[in-house]
């Protein structure tokens, strides 16, 4: 979903770009408190594996495909503050090195895709997990749908950001349906490659899953079996 | 008891996934246009699309400019992606916790 150059007007986008500068610069001092000694290799892992996966599209439909945007996920991994850390990295980055995403537009970007989905995701995460029994399974369930939720709602982001800055004159209705229809769609891919990468994470060091503390066993090797009902997933 | 994967052992095969995925998978990737793009054109937003201040950079649109295969050329471009996107978060996260042991020492 990255936004090229000349999409959104010069106002929007000053406006954007300071949402951008201030959210990762609360990032900045908020990160410090999500990593640990243990933890803090994550946050480059993290960020490396979506730049990576961000490279592989699949096909969503009729000569169209999507390709992973990794908010929810690295916020269920290392924690909110820390994914919009890893997130504008690998957005900055694309813009600079690889003119993928309109430098003018890296505010626009930065917000939607380093702060909304990541904002959005880790909700949706923390609230399914809240009513969740505490497992493995709930933490890549809940980390599925989060992701699935993020993308549909950046895009519905997206048009909000396009109605007001947008430099062509195109009708709402008929922007949001092609823009929330595509998007589902890829928040499907989403939502899968998001649960797999998190149940493969809490399979071999569930002590590294942001998203999964609170839930593990002393000796922090697994997490701790449900109360209710059958235990290792 | 199951032995627990060292970090090291599991920063070692991260990165290792990542370089495989950017540099050998990227190459079967779709190349059709990504949903916002399809809807950019099909819906006229592109009209005022501006050329990429950076389209001159040695890596932009993912391809290594001088390197006649495109499946080298292509990895070569992850392969540096991956590595510069490491490097800066890995240098980011060092500051923010050196800073914040600074300001909190019994941290």
């Amino acid at each position: 979903m990255h936004i090229p150059d000349g999409f959104i007007d010069a106002p929007t986008s000053v406006a954007t770009g300071l949402v951008a500068a201030a959210g990762v610069a609360v990032a900045l001092r908020k990160a410090g408190q999500e990593l640990d000694e243990k933890t803090a290799p994550m946050a480059g892992l993290v960020a490396a594996f979506i730049f990576a996966v961000q490279m592989l599209n699949f096909p969503v439909g009729a000569g169209t495909s999507g390709h992973l945007l990794g908010g929810a996920l690295a916020a269920v991994l290392v924690g909110p503050w820390t994914a919009t850390l890893c997130m504008s990295v690998v957005l900055i980055t694309q813009s600079l090195l690889f003119a993928d995403g309109g430098i003018t537009a890296l505010g626009s970007n930065i917000t939607l895709m380093g702060i909304v989905t990541v904002a959005v995701g880790y909700a949706v995460f923390r609230i399914v997990i809240r009513w969740a029994p505490s497992s493995a399974r709930s933490v890549s369930v809940a980390a599925f749908l989060a992701a699935l939720v993020s993308v549909p709602v950046a895009a519905t982001a997206f048009v909000g950001l396009y109605e007001i800055g947008g430099t062509a004159d195109i009708p709402l209705s008929s922007l949001l349906a092609a823009m929330v229809g595509w998007h589902v769609l890829i928040g499907i891919g989403e939502a899968i490659i998001t649960g797999l990468t998190v149940s493969s994470v809490l399979a071999v060091r569930p002590d590294l899953v942001y998203g999964a503390r609170g839930m593990l066993t002393k000796d922090a090797l697994q997490l701790r079996p449900s109360l209710s009902s059958q235990t290792r997933s | 008891m199951k032995a627990k994967v060292s970090t090291k052992a599991f920063a070692v095969i991260a990165i290792v996934v990542c370089l495989a995925l950017a540099g050998v998978v990227s190459y079967y990737a779709a190349n059709t246009p990504d949903g916002l793009t399809r809807v950019a054109s099909d819906h006229g937003l592109d009209d005022k699309q501006k050329n990429h201040a950076t389209d001159d950079s040695p890596l932009a649109g993912y391809n290594a400019k001088g390197v006649a295969d495109k499946r080298l050329s292509g990895g070569l471009a992850g392969v540096a992606g991956v590595v510069v996107v490491l490097a800066v978060v890995s240098g980011l996260t060092y500051v923010v916790r050196r800073r914040r042991r600074d300001d909190m020492p019994q941290d």
